[in-house]
């Protein structure tokens, strides 16, 4: 083995900190917490009892399904709502259009999820922007409730996420040659076919590593389940939050840290393996 | 369908009326909180009573104005000052591991850069709680031992720009990585058997090369840090930034105060997006 620069140390010794202090330190911290337990006499045992709250109680492990689930549902309910806009605009509309669309998504994404939750806030409450409006338009008599419900989480949830969608897409997309699609038109395919045989699989890539960023954003979300959900849409980081925070019962907070964590690196690998893709083609 | 290609009447008006559709979707609770910060209401609601800027200036027993209101701007002096440092931070570690990465050969490589990523997949909570756990154990282990009291270990405005750093550097380095793909090596060689060291050529070559994509990266680094809350919350201490401060009025006392502030953020990003497009244009780049 060649003898190393001292530059080349430089380089590694910082990251190796950066790596090793934040990510790998406190990871095994919080494996290692998960399996403490504080017995009646104040003494802390190795012990399984923070892992089996969690299989005992109901509660934990009902909201541990749904915000999975839901977490894929708002996933593929982002796919379907982006898909057309991404290809909208790096295939139909004109290039002077398209870049200034383009430049109206990224705005949301930069004011931040805090304000854009808050927006929807306003606009669904009771007394909100859009029940006043119906009312006044004499539409509706009566306000619908569409606050504090699992609607309105779902709405901020995909409100929040499904732009980090598009902006993959979008790339993928925009290196799709156009006469790939011209040359399967002129041998008479339809649509939905040129759509399924062509321009799906040229883009899985993209819909991939957006689908990611989109799936960790959503069950790693605390601000828009907590805001616009109700008492009905629990999330699974609301109780590890509360773990931490109201009850102090940090032990078990660590267990459930690792079980979202576990949660959500599964879903991930699974996806990864299912569509062929290496989690370093996410990042680029 | 595409650009070259004929389609039926009602396909382009359906699909446009999407379109139009989404962006209505897009754009309405940003005009509505814009809106409603100028209403001349105590409340953040419809009806219309009339244009007011009450809640940006106003410091009277019922209204508390966003620049009267020194919470709030002390919360928003915390979030720059945070976002200033984490940028700082992660710039720097980010672009010496996109260095590291793309230009050093060594063992167990992969797995590292694997490490590197993670944090894209490690949700923002689990990053904050494991941090916050970390650094309590770490501050008892010194004062047990030492009997020293390590503020920097305890949740405080560092705790919180060490957390957010910790995804951060992950985004420059993506972002600073990419740009180094498209770099030509042989500039580096050249410098190197003009025996240059090899610290002077990154300095001197790699850097000025890559500094479009460091700025870039900075201010990704910085607005990741300004509006992070679920990092954040696990490590604040006195101090909140503004997501966190926002986040307890919006639960428990919101008034449209909160409005007048995100329309300052809204309007904030709007004229940097704006600006970043003429710029853009300008020279040629889309």
């Amino acid at each position: 083995m060649k003898k190393r620069s001292g530059t080349f140390y430089l380089l590694m010794v910082p990251v190796l900190l950066w790596l090793g202090l934040l990510i790998v330190i406190p990871h095994l911290d919080m494996v290692y917490r998960s399996f403490r337990f504080e017995t009646d006499d104040w003494e802390m045992v190795f012990s399984l009892n923070n892992y089996l709250t969690f299989f005992q109680d109901q509660i934990y492990w009902l909201t541990f399904v749904k915000t999975a689930l839901y977490s894929i549902g708002v996933t593929f309910l982002a796919f379907v709502v982006t898909f057309p806009v991404a290809f909208y605009l790096t295939k139909v509309v004109g290039k002077k259009y398209s870049s200034f669309m383009t430049l109206l998504l990224l705005i949301p994404i930069w004011i931040g999820e805090l304000v854009t939750v808050y927006g929807w806030m306003i606009l669904l409450r009771d007394n909100g922007v859009i029940n006043t409006f119906l009312m006044n338009i004499g539409i509706i008599k009566e306000p619908i409730e569409m606050l504090f419900t699992n609607f309105s989480m779902t709405i901020g949830l995909l409100y929040m996420s499904m732009l980090f969608m598009i902006v993959p897409m979008m790339s993928a997309l925009d290196s799709l040659d156009d006469s790939l699609i011209e040359a399967a038109s002129d041998l008479g395919a339809s649509k939905w076919t040129i759509f399924r045989k062509i321009i799906i699989p040229y883009t899985t890539p993209g819909i991939v590593s957006g689908g990611i960023i989109v799936f960790m954003l959503v069950i790693g979300d605390y601000v828009a389940p907590n805001i616009l959900g109700g008492k009905s849409s629990l999330w699974f980081t609301e109780q590890i939050y509360n773990k931490f925070l109201m009850s102090f019962n940090w032990n078990e907070g660590a267990a459930f840290g690792f079980l979202l964590l576990g949660l959500s690196s599964g879903i991930v690998w699974v996806a990864l393996k299912l569509s062929g893709q290496k989690l370093e083609k996410v990042g680029s | 369908m595409i650009r070259s290609l004929p389609c039926s009447k009602t396909y382009s008006a359906v699909y446009r009326f999407y379109i139009t559709l989404f962006y209505i979707f897009l754009i309405m609770p940003l005009v509505t909180i814009c809106v409603l910060a100028f209403n001349d209401s105590t409340y953040i609601a419809l009806p219309w009573k009339g244009f007011s800027l009450d809640w940006f200036f106003a410091n009277t027993d019922e209204r508390l104005g966003l620049f009267k209101d020194v919470d709030l701007m002390l919360s928003v002096w915390t979030s720059l000052k945070t976002g200033f440092f984490v940028a700082l931070f992660s710039t720097v570690i980010g672009t010496i591991a996109a260095l590291l990465f793309e230009e050093e050969e060594f063992r167990f490589k992969g797995p590292l850069y694997f490490l590197a990523i993670s944090p894209l997949v490690i949700p923002g909570v689990v990053l904050g709680l494991s941090i916050l756990l970390s650094s309590t154990n770490a501050g008892l282990y010194f004062e047990e031992n030492f009997g020293i009291d390590i503020e920097l270990l305890r949740p405080s405005f560092w705790l919180v720009v060490i957390g957010q750093f910790s995804f951060g550097a992950t985004y420059v380095l993506l972002l600073v990585s990419a740009r180094l793909k498209k770099f030509d090596r042989t500039l580096e060689e050249a410098a190197l058997s003009l025996r240059a060291t090899r610290l002077q050529v990154i300095w001197l070559i790699t850097v000025p090369f890559l500094r479009p994509a460091i700025i870039g990266a900075f201010v990704v680094a910085f607005l990741l840090s300004f509006s992070n809350i679920n990092t954040t919350i696990f490590l604040v201490g006195s101090d909140p930034t503004l997501p966190v401060d926002l986040y307890a009025r919006i639960k428990f006392s919101s008034t449209p105060v909160l409005n007048a502030v995100s329309f300052m953020i809204v309007a904030f990003v709007s004229l940097a997006a704006i600006i970043g497009f003429v710029n853009n244009q300008k020279n040629g780049k889309s």
